[in-house]
């Protein structure tokens, strides 16, 4: 299994939304044993995960959830907003439907 | 206590820069609606939440919702990231640059600023938990009045996530309500 950043990233983010569903679900129905199972199989899979996307490329929770190597990680680049689309001077932006 | 993760619940993939759009989808970043009044709407009325069912949902889509305030914006920031003035200037986008610049700041398409009475904490759980379920059918409604304004195929990507998670949120807490109404008539509560 060799997966680069982004589909490191991407497989976290499937596994996790799965986590986080079925965990309001189970807050509503905390006796559905077939649930219980599937979020805490899927949470092992997902600690998994986080643990290998850490180790290459720093922390993703700080606070004691993650060790950090030197020098401190946390800071690092890039942050959840930032993406590698940068806007052109020369390229037109969107517009609206209506236009 | 919360932890930060240093990522998105969902990615985010804007194809264009879109001054204009960005101007509309910030409703979802400060307005009645959005995510900061469903996050903040939520996490307030937990202390007096009589059931545990309703004290977890209460905090966990209340902490959900920050996520989706965070995708907000990023899509907001995406969106006008490095424009120049030029292709600000004569959008809708116009009013929050020349109080904001290129910041993400919560007020609604219309500018005006977040607000605490978007929401309430009523003292009573029955009616806490049906004007969630309202918030959460609004908050639906308002995607649905985004996508079909937007044209960038990453944008309605991640607005209908968004959609798709208040209709969950909206089952949920409809759920909690059953649970806190079953409390109450078990405690004879009048
Ligand atoms: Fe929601």
């Amino acid at each position: 299994m060799d997966m680069n950043r982004e589909q490191l990233m991407r497989r976290i983010q499937e596994v996790e939304f799965a986590v986080i569903d079925i965990n309001l679900y189970l807050d509503t129905h905390p006796t559905h044993q077939q649930a219980l199972m599937d979020y805490n199989k899927l949470t092992q899979e997902l600690m998994n995960l986080k643990m290998m996307y850490e180790r290459q490329y720093g922390p993703l929770t700080n606070f004691g959830y993650a060790p950090s190597q030197y020098p401190w990680q946390w800071i690092e680049s890039p942050w959840p907003w930032e993406d590698e689309y940068t806007c052109k001077e020369d390229m037109p932006c969107g517009f609206m439907k209506r236009n | 206590m919360w932890i930060y993760e240093k990522k998105l619940e969902y990615p985010v993939k804007v194809s264009t820069c879109n001054p204009s759009l960005a101007a509309m989808i910030i409703e979802q970043f400060g307005g009645a609606d959005g995510e900061l009044a469903a996050s903040l709407r939520y996490l307030t009325q937990r202390w007096a939440m009589p059931t545990n069912q309703a004290k977890a949902i209460l905090t966990d889509i209340g902490t959900e919702e920050l996520a989706h305030w965070e995708m907000i914006g990023t899509i907001v920031y995406q969106l006008t990231k490095d424009l120049p003035e030029s292709k600000i200037v004569g959008t809708p986008f116009e009013a929050h640059y020349v109080n904001h610049g290129l910041d993400v700041y919560p007020h609604n398409a219309a500018g005006v600023p977040f607000t605490a009475t978007y929401f309430n904490a009523k003292g009573d759980p029955i009616a806490n938990l049906h004007e969630n379920m309202a918030a959460e059918q609004k908050a639906r409604a308002t995607y649905e009045h985004l996508i079909s304004i937007s044209d960038d195929p990453g944008v309605i990507d991640a607005l209908r996530f968004l959609r798709q998670r208040e209709v969950v949120h909206f089952q949920r807490f409809g759920e909690a309500l059953r649970i806190v109404q079953e409390y109450q008539d078990s405690k004879k509560f009048f």
